[in-house]
């Protein structure tokens, strides 16, 4: 018989390395036309660290997304970054860009000052020009300002940004510590069908929120979202490294005995991006890259539950275990 | 060593090769085509698809040799920069890419997809592709990108 | 201000490289004249090594070296310094490293691989982290099988008064979760290209997500400054956190030094499903006290977390967990023991989530558990307990930008599910 049932699970997760300590550095370099090098030393995994922390350079100078290129292949060329782990890229290596931008921006502001008859605190730099704010016609092409730092100020306009968060050891008897940098939320809501003769489990659909903090780029955040929502199926009904748990027996070799998910796997995934600003990200970004797997496993566990009224407390869920939990209740 | 003759990409090749390499291996390390990736070697992920004759293949399980005088189709050879194929198109504006590494084989099968069923379903889409894992995107830009292009390539 | 970039769903920067099959990664970088690694692994799981003779494989045609610890000039390395490139003392784990072969090809590297032989005294291992938690248990390593946080042998913990909350509560819920061990799946296996150069610099090709840590721990293997060595990376096929040990740097950097060539590592899908890290497993059990309000008021947790032979970031893992295990609701007396326990396994190490996959999984299914034992709707329990703004975690620390109600009613909505009003009215900013 196929039974069906609705579970849901709540979550958060920490920004950051648990314990501070893990710094990323940022250079900003203007050409003489406007256009930037981002120079970090931060590892695209394909989670686009490189995109988002190109649109956050952007943004603090105010010119193209096109405009910036992006280097971070070369540790001669490179600073320092701690890696791309711990949800923590787009938030601590964001908050360094965000620093080096706005150190470069100041010191195109202090050459555009002299021609704009203005302080270099009353500038404002967007579309491409650095202008008098309010005042959007007293205004002076980035390009511009970059060629007249180098060929009549001689000046080179390099920011530099650092972001560490304090280390922070927890206290040897209570534990007691303050060990991250901000908090993400999540909720996630599963349908299950369970056929009560096979023991196989369908999930029928997932709904997720997330809270992003602020969504660099709405994009890329549903696909970590996306991406992270598979992996978490394939953790709560496929991918065992052990099978015969503790002994190494029968350990899987390839793809064809650890099974991941494929296309064919993957249910009605509806995704709901939700703000709440970090207080201190950049722009109130928040790093949500690692927890999107955590969540689907006890949503679906528990909507397996909800139809079939057994609790399976060990992953994966397998057939033969449902069918156990199954005689178990009679 | 063997003569093995084949084009790919509709360049004409003339390689030297063992009787027991592989056509992944031949394309990669003879003839610098490196779009098809060394996942697994073992036929279970894909990243190594190509077009064979019309057909998609695993490289990685195709011998060298029983390739000879047949035409291959790599990633290289579907759409350049400026001159891109619809699927590549799609994969780019849908974010069907994430790391990137199973993209070649992935926009390969979704090319044979629609070369043998122009109107696919989701459904279709989703059982096709099941012979190309993707660890990174889950899947979704992937089949959103593969259902665009082929409304595109029917206008 | 209004933002103009941040916020817009702007294309892949790399993306259209990616479509076109322009991407680099490691593999896709051929030099003229490199040579091809194979690696001797441990064939048992724990034993001291006696002898290891290369003899044969040094004789094969095509081989252009064979290394072995004595060849390393740091041989340990890791998170925890405790690993060795090429072992030479005693094996922990099957699969272990023991000796590499550069060749002018993988099948002849592998044929010389399969010449060398090692005498090893096998011993007796332990895979079980609940037996090698015992007093009488094999010993994996000479420290012990159980990692010492300072003088105690796990991660405390400490909130309130636990038993004093037990007593308190008007029910006791429990229940004991088994997590499995992990692997990352991710679609590029370790690879690593070294190429030396006549300055006596050393460019090395890496797939880590981490470029300077590596630069760091393979300078140290290699005791050369950072200067002399050129990593080059940045793009990686696919991480998930199998990328931030280095596994393959080290023997192919020694190997290209060694011999004077550009040497490539590439693992085999089989290397990497056995052989790589991957997520450790998690044994936890929850006793949580209850009102019949639905308010939890204690929660003791013990959780033991299988490390593998070495540790890696294992202590940083079960410090993750033990930090935030108590879940995103407000405990006022919480107790939690995480354990980092090593057993003759190849190491576990990072993986996306760290410990806190298992806790979400364990914590989220035993708030369902809570909910049935006290009547109360899955939904309304969470909203009763969630953490609100100004609160703190069981660490003591003090909360902002707290949103777990907000999000929860947001997935309602997307859900189409009707929540009574007065969830719905809820707010993380109002007090308790």
């Amino acid at each position: 018989m196929k039974k069906r049932g609705v579970g849901i699970a709540a979550a958060l997760y920490p920004t950051g390395m648990s314990g501070g300590g893990d710094s990323s550095q940022a250079i900003v370099k203007v050409k003489t036309d406007g256009t930037v090098d981002l120079i970090i030393g931060s590892c695209d995994i394909g989670q686009g660290a490189k995109t988002v922390l190109a649109q956050m350079a952007a943004e603090e100078l105010g010119i193209g997304y096109d405009q910036v290129t992006v280097v971070n292949q070369d540790t001669d060329a490179t600073p320092m970054c701690f890696g791309t782990f711990a949800s923590r890229v787009t938030f601590v290596a964001g908050n360094a860009v965000v620093q080096a931008a706005r150190e470069a921006r100041s010191i195109l502001f202090e050459v555009a000052a002299e021609d704009l008859e203005a302080s270099p605190d009353d500038l404002v730099a967007a579309d491409g020009k650095i202008f008098v704010r309010g005042a959007p016609d007293r205004a002076k092409t980035i390009a511009e300002v970059a060629g007249k730092a180098n060929f009549a100020m001689r000046k080179l306009v390099v920011g530099r940004g650092h972001y560490m968060r304090n280390p922070s050891s927890p206290d040897p008897q209570t534990g007691q510590t303050d060990p991250f940098a901000t908090l993400a939320w999540a909720a996630v809501l599963a349908e299950v069908e369970v056929d009560t003769d096979t023991g196989e489990v369908e999930i029928l659909k997932l709904v997720t929120c997330y809270d992003v903090g602020r969504a660099i780029n709405p994009l890329l955040a549903e696909g970590q979202i996306e991406g992270g929502t598979v992996m978490g199926i394939g953790a709560t009904l496929m991918e065992n490294l052990y099978p015969f748990y503790p002994t190494q027996a029968w350990q899987p070799e390839s793809y064809h005995d650890y099974v991941i998910p494929t296309a064919a796997d993957v249910p009605e995934i509806v995704s709901a991006i939700y703000e709440c600003p970090s207080t201190n990200g950049p722009y109130g970004a928040k790093g949500i890259g690692e927890m999107t797997a955590n969540v689907p496993a006890p949503a679906i566990i528990n909507a397996i539950h909800d139809a079939i009224g057994v609790w399976i407390t060990e992953v994966p869920v397998t057939p033969e275990k449902i069918l156990k939990a199954l005689e178990a209740k009679g | 060593m063997y003569t093995l003759e084949l084009k790919v990409n509709g360049q004409p090749y003339k390689v030297e090769v063992k009787a027991t390499a592989n056509l992944l291996e031949v394309l990669r390390d003879k003839l610098g085509i490196t779009s098809p990736k060394v996942g697994c070697e073992t036929g279970d992920c894909g990243t190594c698809s190509v077009i064979l004759n019309g057909k998609l293949v695993k490289s990685c399980l195709v011998n060298a040799l029983t390739a000879q005088g047949a035409e291959v189709l790599t990633l290289e050879g579907l759409g350049r920069p400026g001159a891109l194929h619809p699927l590549q198109q799609a994969f780019h504006e849908h974010y069907a890419a994430q790391c990137g590494f199973c993209t070649p084989g992935m926009i390969m099968a979704a090319k044979a997809l629609l070369d043998e069923n122009p109107q696919p379903t989701k459904e279709d889409v989703k059982h096709y592709l099941s012979g190309n894992l993707c660890r990174c995107t889950g899947y979704v830009k992937i089949v959103d990108a593969v259902m665009a292009a082929a409304e595109e390539m029917r206008r | 201000m209004a933002l103009n970039v941040v916020g817009q769903r702007v294309k892949r920067y790399d993306g259209l490289a990616h479509v076109a099959g322009e991407t680099k990664f490691v593999d896709d970088v051929i030099v003229p004249g490199m040579l091809w690694t194979k690696v001797f692994r441990s064939p048992v799981s724990k034993g001291t090594i006696k002898n290891i003779d290369t003899s044969a494989a040094e004789k094969v045609a095509g081989v252009a070296a064979v290394i072995t610890g004595k060849d390393v000039p740091n041989n340990r390395y890791g998170w925890g310094g405790d690993q060795y490139v090429l072992n030479d003392t005693a094996v922990r784990y099957k699969g272990e490293p023991i000796a590499a072969v550069a060749a002018v090809d993988e099948d002849t590297a592998a044929e010389a691989v399969s010449l060398i032989k090692v005498d090893i005294e096998e011993e007796t291992p332990v895979f079980d982290p609940l037996e090698a938690m015992k007093p009488d248990a094999p010993l994996v390593r000479p420290e012990g099988n159980v990692f010492m946080y300072g003088d105690r042998p796990f991660r405390a913990i400490v909130l309130g008064d636990v038993e004093a909350g037990f007593k308190e509560a008007d029910l006791i819920v429990e229940g004991d979760y088994l997590h499995p061990w992990l692997e990352h799946a991710q679609l590029e296996p370790q690879t690593s290209l070294a190429v030396p150069d006549a300055s006596g610099r050393l460019t090395v090709y890496t797939v880590s997500q981490a470029l300077y840590l590596h630069l760091q721990s393979l300078c140290s293997v290699l005791q050369m400054p950072m200067n002399k060595v050129h990593y080059i990376g940045g793009t990686v096929g696919g991480g998930f956190g199998s990328k931030n040990d280095m596994h393959a740097d080290h023997i192919a950097a020694v190997l290209a030094l060694k011999t004077g060539r550009p040497v490539k590592w590439r693992w085999t899908r089989e290397e990497e499903m056995l052989y790589s890290t991957a997520k450790g497993s998690w044994h936890m059990h929850f006793k949580d006290g209850v009102k019949k309000d639905g308010r939890i008021i204690a929660r003791h947790v013990r959780s033991i977390h299988d490390s593998g032979a070495y540790v890696s970031l294992n202590a940083y893992v079960v410090d993750k967990h033990s930090f935030l295990v108590a879940g995103p609701y407000f405990i006022p007396n919480v107790y939690v023991q995480g354990y980092a326990v090593f057993t003759n396994k190849p190491p576990a190490s990072s993986m996306r989530g760290f410990g806190i996959t298992p806790a979400t999984f364990a914590g989220e299914v035993q708030m369902d558990r809570i909910a049935e034992a006290v009547g109360i709707d899955p939904w309304e329990i969470r909203f009763i307990n969630a953490f609100r703004e100004g609160e703190h975690t069981a660490t003591r620390r003090v909360l902002d930008s707290v949103a777990l109600i907000e999000v929860m009613q947001t997935l309602a909505k997307t859900a189409g599910v009707q929540l009574p009003d007065r969830l719905m009215a809820m707010s993380s900013t109002q007090r308790r």
